[in-house]
């Protein structure tokens, strides 16, 4: 399956929806967009990864470039995510503790809510 | 012999394909279905390193994956032909630079997801081998 990206504002907040495999081939459209969104003045992204087939780590370096990108305006890049699998690869690469990761879209907005 | 080889041109989108192959032949195999989603992903992490090392270095060379059912383990091996271990999928800046953030970050996941690994020279460039259990008379033999 190939990749399918959407985005939308709410409030303070950009939520991007992201939707097949991202993988070597994939991860340059989302990398494209995520530096578009930050060009653009969105410095609160939250990724939602529910429809996401297939993570590697291409994948995973385009998340973290989006974090250094948005964290280098005082912004956050937080993640929704609850399928295993592809959680598996963020706690191998430890990188649980550099992303915020939640459950839904809605509790990743009470969150922001609570530390704007 | 192994149960199947590839060989592929070294894109980035012949890496999905690979890894599609990867885990039909481990589910014929008789890998644990628990475990087919490790399979897919190490292959990809390992086709993915050796598709970005031809890019840069041999972009004429076929990248050759091997397959096999080998008593009571699936075994894959994927080879490139790219002289220099100082390859990792990669993602370009806008101006072309590599992102440094993310340096063997795909050999870490492969040490992650297979239980026996081995990162060999190759005849020319780098071997990766991989390993998960299998049932001993595979899917297949049904």
């Amino acid at each position: 399956m190939d990749l399918k990206l959407d985005h939308h504002s709410e409030d303070n907040l950009t939520i991007v929806d992201v939707e097949g495999e991202i993988d070597v081939y994939t991860a340059p459209r989302l990398r494209e967009l995520l530096i578009d969104l930050v060009n653009k003045g969105n410095f609160h992204l939250l990724v939602n990864m529910e429809k996401v087939d297939f993570l590697d780590s291409t994948g995973l370096g385009v998340l973290v470039g989006g974090l250094k990108r948005v964290r280098a305006h005082d912004g956050s890049l937080e993640l929704v995510c609850t399928q295993e699998r592809i959680l598996k690869i963020f706690r191998i690469t430890g990188l649980t503790k550099v992303f915020g990761i939640y459950a839904s879209v809605e509790e990743a907005k009470e969150a922001h809510g609570r530390d704007k | 012999m192994a149960t199947v080889e590839l060989t592929f041109t070294a894109l980035p989108a012949h890496v999905r394909t690979a890894r599609l192959v990867a885990t039909a032949i481990a589910r014929r195999t008789g890998v644990a279905e628990a475990i087919l989603d490790e399979v897919r992903l190490a292959v990809g992490e390992a086709c993915s390193r050796a598709v970005e090392a031809h890019r840069l270095h041999c972009p004429g060379e076929p990248v050759r994956i091997e397959l096999r059912d080998d008593a009571g383990r699936f075994e894959v091996t994927v080879t490139d032909a790219a002289p220099g271990d100082d390859v990792m999928p990669q993602v370009l800046e806008a101006n072309g630079s590599l992102m440094p953030e993310i340096d063997n970050l795909g050999i870490a996941v492969i040490a992650g997801l297979a239980d026996d690994v081995e990162v060999l020279p190759g005849p020319k460039g780098m071997r990766i081998r991989m390993s998960w259990p299998a049932s001993a008379n595979g899917v297949a033999a049904f």
